[in-house]
């Protein structure tokens, strides 16, 4: 029962994906097409508040629900992985309109097709894990 | 209170929304990073049995798997208790640029015309819809990230790694849209 928390959090952020509709192909396609604010207003409200957020927490050393101080792990430092990644993962996004949240989202739309989209990303998931240690990072 | 939900959501209150999203699960002791449970599902299908890449403690990251599946609930509530029948309003000049490659805009919030079950069973379609997903899958995980590990999280904790990514998934999204969409549709 302790975890239920985590599945309203989950309620509530496909809602909050849903209603921004930041789920939508057609939404994607248009910040791509630099065409809206949308997006990036949704992205940029998000990192704004977000920056302070964690600006404040680190400044007034803030414990988490357990007391227990609150750690922000440090990403790797290097730049390949996440260029090359990244360009991968933009190229799919930008083709599915769908980033990984999103997906399982529209699952719960009742877009049959996004499932071969999951199924997609499970098994690009599991050939990154097969041949990670012949990639740069 | 259901009619309001039901709108279509303004940019800043979505933007707030998921910066509260984020706070929350960091006060829950977690981390805002959705794509990981596509390694954990990986991990729980028992794929950690011969690569050593998904043999971890996956159980320790169930609560993300339970995120996962409030997150199709919360689309399932989106869909009905929460619908609206307002069509989506995409600017004139997307549905402009999308009619250009014969893509028609149906007001919904994705194209029926490759989200449906026709695209689905035909060749095209299922190429599209596979190899889409598999990118966002292999480049996720080579990243470390998506959209909100590195573009929510690691942003807003001012990495410079998770701007490095964000930069290489619009550069891949703007190759993708721009040059790669003409020959594809």
């Amino acid at each position: 029962m302790k975890q239920l928390k985590f599945i309203v959090a989950g309620i509530i952020f496909g809602i909050i994906m849903s209603k921004s509709e930041a789920v939508s192909w057609y939404r994607i396609q248009e910040m791509f097409r630099f065409q809206s604010i949308h997006m990036y207003g949704i992205m940029g409200t998000a990192v704004g508040i977000g920056v302070i957020a964690i600006y404040l927490i680190k400044k007034y050393r803030l414990k988490d629900h357990s007391g227990a101080p609150i750690k922000f792990v440090e990403k790797e430092k290097g730049w390949k992985r996440y260029l090359y990644g990244g360009i991968i993962f933009g190229l799919g996004w930008a083709l599915t309109g769908a980033c990984p949240g999103p997906m399982f989202v529209l699952i719960g739309h009742g877009y049959l097709a996004i499932l071969l989209v999951v199924a997609g990303a499970l098994l690009g998931t599991f050939s990154y894990g097969i041949i990670k240690d012949k990639l740069p990072h | 209170m259901i009619e309001l939900i039901s709108e279509p959501w303004p940019w800043y209150f979505s933007g707030l929304m998921i910066a509260i999203i984020m706070i929350t699960l960091i006060y829950f002791g977690k981390s805002f990073g959705f794509s990981s449970n596509l390694r954990i599902i990986c991990a729980a299908c028992g794929a950690g049995k011969k690569y050593e890449f998904f043999n971890f403690n996956w159980k320790a990251q169930k609560w993300n798997l339970l995120f996962l599946v409030g997150a199709i609930l919360g689309g399932v509530l989106s869909a009905t208790v929460f619908s609206t029948d307002e069509p989506l309003r995409l600017s004139a000049s997307t549905i402009r640029d999308l009619e250009e490659l014969n893509i028609h805009f149906d007001g919904k919030l994705n194209p029926e015309q490759l989200f449906g079950i026709e695209f689905l069973f035909s060749i095209k379609g299922f190429l599209v819809l596979l190899a889409g997903g598999f990118m966002v899958g292999f480049g996720t995980r080579w990243a470390g990230g998506c959209t909100s590990g590195h573009g929510i999280s690691g942003l807003s904790n001012l990495q410079m790694p998770s701007l490095i990514a964000v930069i290489g998934f619009f550069a891949g999204g703007l190759i993708m849209t721009h040059l790669l969409f003409p020959l594809i549709f």
